[in-house]
């Protein structure tokens, strides 16, 4: 068990950088998950942890000493490729024991041949089997061990990963999307595999998704990742809730938070389509401001709109989507420079919408997130610093 | 499927009709393929077969049945014993040298970025050459007193070493010259094995423990080169057993009989001596053994090897 700690880490691979910095302390035990879109640099960044690759500058220490100087399987990590990078021309049973042959017999007692003059081979051999049926059991793949990896389905070939993994009781599981080539169901199943997986060895995992899902549903905490920076690091209600910037509040979440453009007026006082909100911001007048509001702080305003902190625009419908339990209704904004946004809704409230009627949502103030034009998060000024009463968001 | 399920009595006369068809139509397909193997391989043979049990002589105006007295002859020749001997002897230098030195050239070469592609058309040059040109420049070479190998022999103190007029040197001098003309062929075929390994399997080899090269090479390279290997094996094999144009060129048999090889006497039987109908027995024998070869090695290492 350990603690894993990423001081200043920097990669560039010939011209192109990757990473420009970056600093992660992650707790022993903890299950931290680096999310972010393709090429941001998250897999650059476990592969440096693991020491498949080799950083410019910056040092990784695990367990509270530094692990520059040592190679992948001297750093006690164990990694879970995307590919599950099975051997393939190796049963089961001998996959999962590969890395206990490599650590427990020295080079002469693994050689054909000479192999066979070694007296203690066949005891270590013994103690090797023990250990991995003690694995498999624990993975249901008892009954599988003769079998070889391309006669297993893959979620098998993602069991064995992981056994081959577990088998060496590393410090530090790293896991580079490896839900990624199973079907979705299957995906759905193993997440939960994964996070009991995660609390009954209590080992450090760290886990890299492009699948912001994944993200918020296993981790503890979430570091998410753009262009080789952190972004945001923070549980997954933290980052949901109060994220840090516009490139974190549309990665995370589904359907994609709403922006709507919105603008200061005198006093810093927002201004929504023309009409102005109890909302201030710190800023200049003119200045305009993206306002990100989740899909489920939208609702269908009845009778008169506004009024008591709520702000209102009108929209026309163009799509249902019938998830079941509820329907996502995707709004045009009739003539108005803007994307669509989109709307839960019970399937009650959906079947009050008629499509290309012309409708008017409502959503409280207070769930509005707040973005400069940089994208970088601002809190609306409180109490009395403009006209009109400002609820403080919530925490 | 469900037409063949069904039984016959069922079958109107169009459905009958409609077999028929589907039968015409795949013999028909299938008789371009047919009539080229027949009259390119089959037929070949079959004239062979019956060439090898007669006296027939090139030019000759009539022939004899004389059955499988060819064969016995052939066996019983010491001179035909002695070319299947240096005809082995070749074949055992020959293929470990050309399959063990080319999967370590192409080891070596694959972890170059810059200059692998250099290396492989400098292994890959002595194949595109002609190798009877190319005898004529390793005449030069290996010269006992002209030749620059012999010179830095001389150099080193080590005697001149007439390497082809020297019974004890002569095949296996041939030898090195067939390994120097197959190994950059076989380097490509190896270094299109190693490209299809996944970098992945070494990437998690390195977490797993397999940080020596020896490691590396023993778990994951050799086994998942297994169908390579064996398709270079096979195909070395049966190029070292038909070795002729360096014997014909450099050697011509000798010196006393020490590089005369199975498809020289052929050769030699056939369109030197004219003796058709005995040339084609022995031609028969060379066949044999290519096949038993070949059949033996693909039946005894396809089990080990993993597809």
């Amino acid at each position: 068990m350990a603690k894993v700690a990423l001081s200043s880490i920097a990669k560039s691979f010939g011209p192109t950088k990757v990473l420009g910095g970056v600093d992660l302390d992650i707790a022993d035990g903890e299950f931290l998950t680096l999310v972010g879109p393709s090429g941001c640099g998250k897999s650059t960044l476990i592969r440096i942890i693991a020491g498949l690759e080799h950083q410019n500058a910056g040092s990784v220490a695990i367990g509270g000493s530094s692990v520059d100087h040592l190679r992948p399987h001297e750093r006690r990590v164990a990694m879970v490729f995307q590919s599950y990078a099975l051997y393939p021309h190796m049963s089961v049973g001998a996959n999962i024991a590969l890395p206990l042959t490599m650590s427990r017999l020295k080079l002469w007692q693994r050689l054909p041949l000479l192999r066979q003059l070694s007296a203690q081979r066949r005891s270590v051999m013994r103690g090797i089997e023990a250990d991995v049926e003690a694995v498999a059991a624990q993975l249901q793949l008892d009954h599988l061990l003769a079998r070889k990896p391309a006669q297993l389905s893959g979620g098998q070939r993602q069991r064995v990963a992981l056994g081959r993994a577990m088998v060496r009781n590393p410090d530090v599981f790293l896991m580079d999307e490896p839900l990624s080539n199973l079907d979705a169901k299957l995906r759905v199943h193993m997440r939960t595999e994964l996070a009991e997986l995660h609390k009954r060895l209590g080992a450090t995992f760290i886990y890299v998704t492009h699948d912001q899902v994944e993200a918020m549903t296993m981790s503890d905490r979430v570091a998410m990742m753009d262009s080789g920076a952190v972004l945001q690091l923070g549980t997954p209600s933290q980052l949901y809730e109060k994220p840090a910037s516009l490139k974190v509040a549309q990665f995370i979440g589904s359907p994609t938070i709403n922006l709507l453009p919105a603008a200061t007026a005198a006093g810093g006082r927002l201004e929504l389509f023309g009409r102005p909100l109890a909302l201030a911001v710190p800023l200049a007048q003119g200045e305009a401001v993206a306002l990100g509001i989740r899909s489920e702080a939208l609702s269908l305003v009845q009778g008169e709109p506004g009024g008591n902190g709520r702000a209102w625009f009108s929209a026309r419908l163009r799509r249902k989507e019938n998830l079941g339990s509820e329907y996502i209704l995707h709004f045009d904004l009739a003539g108005r420079d803007a994307a669509g946004v989109t709307m839960r809704a019970t399937p009650a409230a959906a079947a009050g919408v008629n499509e290309a009627a012309e409708v008017t949502l409502g959503f409280d103030e207070t769930a509005a997130h707040i973005f400069a034009a940089d994208g970088e998060r601002i809190e609306p000024r409180g109490q009395g610093a403009a006209t009109g009463s400002v609820v403080p968001l919530r925490a | 499927m469900t037409l063949a399920l069904a039984s016959t009595a069922g079958f109107t006369s169009t459905t009958r009709r409609r077999l028929w068809i589907e039968r015409v139509t795949g013999l028909g397909f299938a008789l371009p393929a047919f009539a080229l193997l027949l009259l390119t391989i089959l037929l070949p043979l079959a004239v062979l077969l019956w060439l090898s049990l007669t006296n027939y002589e090139f030019g000759g105006v009539d022939m004899d049945w004389v059955g499988l007295a060819n064969f016995q002859k052939a066996l019983a020749d010491p001179i035909i014993r002695r070319s299947l001997v240096n005809t082995l002897l070749y074949v055992a230098i020959v293929v470990p040298g050309g399959v063990l030195g080319a999967l370590l050239i192409a080891v070596l070469v694959h972890r170059r970025k810059r200059t692998r592609s250099f290396y492989e058309v400098v292994y890959f040059l002595p194949v595109t050459s002609t190798l009877i040109a190319m005898a004529t420049v390793w005449q030069f070479l290996l010269h006992p007193s002209l030749g620059p190998v012999n010179g830095l022999l001389k150099w080193l103190g080590i005697g001149p070493i007439a390497f082809l007029s020297e019974p004890s040197t002569a095949l296996a001098t041939l030898a090195v010259i067939g390994i120097w003309q197959l190994i950059g062929f076989n380097m490509i075929l190896f270094l299109a094995g190693l490209t299809a390994i996944p970098r992945d399997l070494y990437e998690a080899a390195d977490i797993d423990g397999c940080s020596s090269g020896i490691d590396r090479f023993l778990t994951i390279t050799w086994p998942l080169l297994g169908p390579t290997t064996m398709f270079v094996l096979v195909t070395t094999m049966i190029t070292a057993f038909k070795i002729f144009d360096t014997v014909a060129v450099m050697t011509r048999g000798g010196p006393v009989g020490s590089t005369e090889v199975l498809l020289y006497n052929i050769y030699l039987e056939g369109f030197q001596y004219f003796h058709t109908g005995y040339a084609a027995a022995l031609t028969f024998i060379f066949l044999a053994f290519i096949l038993v070869f070949s059949a033996v090695q693909t039946f005894a290492l396809d089990k080990k090897v993993h597809y």
